[in-house]
């Protein structure tokens, strides 16, 4: 298997606490990888620190078959590159219909220019249609998403990111405010997605990561603990020590 | 609710996507023709001329507000600089004015000489005739062009275009926005309005430019009649300046600004360049702003640095304001209503009222009652003017709670929402 992520060495200090301590982290072109961890391990920093947002004090970052290195490109530039992100709050934009929301999220140019000669076609319709559906908001599209409820929210997020079709997704707990038989329609979602790209996802739910059914990485103040089935690290001493055994 | 975006499918034509836009467009129309029926010069003789160039002078304002609206009502950026560069359109356009006119009076006076006068000495005469006032007595540099109808009107557009380009493009590529932005653009007008007032700014420092009202070569036209050709000009530019903003705000450009300004980062995380997008419509919006200024200070008259000076450009903030933010209409309205209501208070029209123990003079305390007024509508009618609107068509708000439409400041807040 083919890597598309190859994050090493990387380490970022805020105001002298380490959140990441020499990070090391693959992922395949077509892979599924949960990643668990407790509160303030870093979880949500290794995903800034991947997207842009945030930049790490050392280490390599590579992705991609060219191997670019993602450090010194924009958030913007990162996205177009075709990393998606979804955030541990759902942010969608509030003001804006569902539909305006996956619309401006379809994969498309994204230049002022462009944006401004841009014209919806039957293709993007159906497009942001087919979504809608996949995300149960089919008839939630002409309402502002400020109206929507949190579940439905982070829905609008996950159909978002796949309307951009990224090769890597980075989903930052993608169950939390939903129902029980919303969650299971969410590890399909992402089980599926998985099929043709790379899915990484941080959640705290055990059961929700056991449905993933795929290898699980830990993360501990900032570093690797534990890598493997998820069997396998349940079992591990540490990771019972500073994560499952509280 | 049904499926909207899906079943209906948008009319092919701008405009008949867009039926407020020919309202718009309508009541413009029907304004102009009211107004050029009841002018001096084209009409009954109702309206003096001077008012006439009052209200040709509001459409202009209405067109700098459009501008103001785009800017910050769609894209969340608070530019407290925008009237600099009406001023500096303004600025373009008098100094063709007043060389064109100059060269005329010299060339009559020069021709009275035997010999027929050296384009030296015809360049002399202009020099001191513009100049004499500020004691200089060569055309500065910045002149050059001042000959060229056709240059002055490409500075107009030129020259406020690049100073927003170059100074939007430090600003944003240094990510400053909010409070910071604001103040920066605030620095930006108060050093090119100190810039101007200085004797040797080339632009006659404190005098500014005067006499823009005669047009060179139509001495024999009454300014009644040119005033109503400014109305109309006036009145042409706002209806395509509304009809643009209208285009750019439609579309999926229309999309990513009001992300922008309501989250900014979750924008850049979908892949669009937030930088180009806010340097673009900056731009877009200083060029809109000299457009108007050009056709502003003909009306006027005269142009001075005292137009450029910071207040100006809140002025123009609090116009939107209090009309409406993020709805083009609600700019127009505010601009129209703010600065008619305030030339009839600071006109010296507006009785004073006598308290018996103290007279309000109007001439000093309409700032204080317009301050006011921007603060009460802050707090209590967020949507401004344009609210009413709302409540016409029975358009309620989104229930948030009391939460903001985004974590960015310039993002909508509940109350201004409306669907
Ligand atoms: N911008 C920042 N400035 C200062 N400290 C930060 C910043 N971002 C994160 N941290 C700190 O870094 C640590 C790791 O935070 P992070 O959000 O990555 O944890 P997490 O694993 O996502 O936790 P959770 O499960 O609660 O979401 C925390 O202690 C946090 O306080
Ligand atoms: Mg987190």
């Amino acid at each position: 298997m083919t890597t598309l992520l190859e994050v090493s060495g990387v380490s970022k200090t805020f105001d002298g606490f380490k959140a990441i301590n020499n990070l090391s982290f693959q992922i395949g072109e077509r892979e599924l990888r949960a990643v668990i961890g407790p509160n303030g391990a870093g979880k949500t920093t290794f995903m800034d620190i991947v997207t842009g947002k945030t930049r790490p004090d050392e280490g390599r970052i590579v992705y991609g078959d060219k191997g670019a290195s993602l450090l010194k490109m924009s958030e913007s530039r990162i996205a177009q590159a075709g990393i998606g992100r979804k955030f541990q709050r759902p942010t969608v934009f509030e003001d804006q219909t569902v539909f305006d929301n996956l619309m401006m999220a379809l994969k498309n140019k994204r230049g002022p220019i462009a944006a401004l000669l841009y014209r919806l076609d039957q293709r993007d319709r159906e497009k942001v249609a087919a979504l809608a559906e996949s995300i149960g908001l089919r008839a939630s599209l002409p309402r502002p998403a400020g109206e929507l409820s949190h579940g439905q929210k982070q829905w609008l997020e996950i159909g978002m990111l796949l309307a951009q079709e990224p090769k890597l997704l980075l989903v930052d707990e993608p169950a939390a405010g939903m129902t029980p038989a919303e969650r299971e329609h969410t590890t399909d979602l992402l089980k599926e997605a998985a099929k043709t790209r790379a899915v990484v996802v941080v959640e705290h739910d055990m059961e929700f990561v056991r449905r993933l059914d795929c290898k699980v990485t830990v993360l501990h103040e900032g570093s690797v603990l534990a890598e493997g089935s998820l069997d396998h690290v349940t079992k591990n001493q540490d990771v019972i020590d500073v994560y499952l055994g509280r | 609710m049904t499926d909207i975006p899906l079943s209906n499918k948008r009319p092919r034509f701008f405009l008949a996507a867009n039926p407020s836009v020919l309202v718009f467009l309508a009541l413009l129309g029907l304004f102009t023709l009211g107004v050029t029926l009841l002018s001096e010069g084209a009409g009954t003789g109702a309206l003096s001329t001077s008012f006439v160039k009052t209200l040709g002078k509001t459409l202009c304002l209405c067109l700098v507000a459009i501008a103001m609206d785009l800017v910050w009502g769609y894209c969340g950026i608070l530019s407290l600089g925008h009237f600099a560069f009406f001023g500096i359109g303004g600025y373009a356009i008098g100094m063709w004015l007043m060389y064109a006119r100059t060269e005329l009076i010299v060339m009559e006076s020069l021709t009275s000489a035997t010999l027929p006068p050296t384009s030296q000495e015809v360049s002399d005469a202009i020099a001191s005739q513009i100049f004499g006032v500020v004691g200089a007595s060569e055309l500065p540099s910045i002149w050059v062009f001042a000959h060229s109808l056709p240059l002055q009107l490409l500075a107009v557009i030129i020259v406020p275009g690049l100073l927003a380009l170059v100074f939007g493009w430090l600003a944003f590529r240094s990510r400053v926005t909010g409070v910071y932005l604001s103040i920066l653009t605030q620095a930006m007008t108060l050093a090119l309005s100190l810039y101007l007032f200085q004797n040797d700014s080339g632009l006659r420092g404190n005098n500014g430019l005067s006499g823009l009202q005669n047009l060179p070569g139509l001495d024999d036209m009454p300014q009644s009649i040119i005033s109503v050709w400014f109305f109309w000009a006036s009145a042409l530019a706002l209806a395509l300046g509304y009809l643009l903003a209208n285009w750019v705000i439609s579309g999926k450009f229309g999309n990513v600004i009001r992300g922008i300004r309501d989250d900014e980062a979750r924008v850049r995380f979908l892949g669009y360049s937030v930088e180009g997008y806010k340097l673009f419509i900056f731009t877009l919006t200083a060029v809109i702003a000299g457009i108007a200024g050009a056709l502003y200070y003909p009306q006027a008259g005269i142009i001075n640095p005292a137009e450029i000076a910071p207040i100006a450009s809140i002025y123009l903030a609090v116009w939107v304001a209090i009309g409406g933010r993020g709805r083009l209409y609600g700019a127009v309205i505010g601009a129209a209503f703010v600065s008619l209501v305030s030339s009839w208070f600071t006109g010296g029209q507006a009785p004073d009222v006598n308290l018996g123990f103290y007279t309000i003079k109007w001439v000093d305390w309409w700032t204080v009652l317009l301050g006011l007024s921007f603060v009460l509508v802050t707090l209590f009618a967020p949507k401004g003017i344009g609210g009413l609107f709302d409540l016409l068509f029975h358009r309620h708000l989104i229930d948030r709670h009391g939460a903001d439409l985004g974590p960015d400041q310039g993002s909508k807040r509940e109350e201004e929402t409306g669907q």
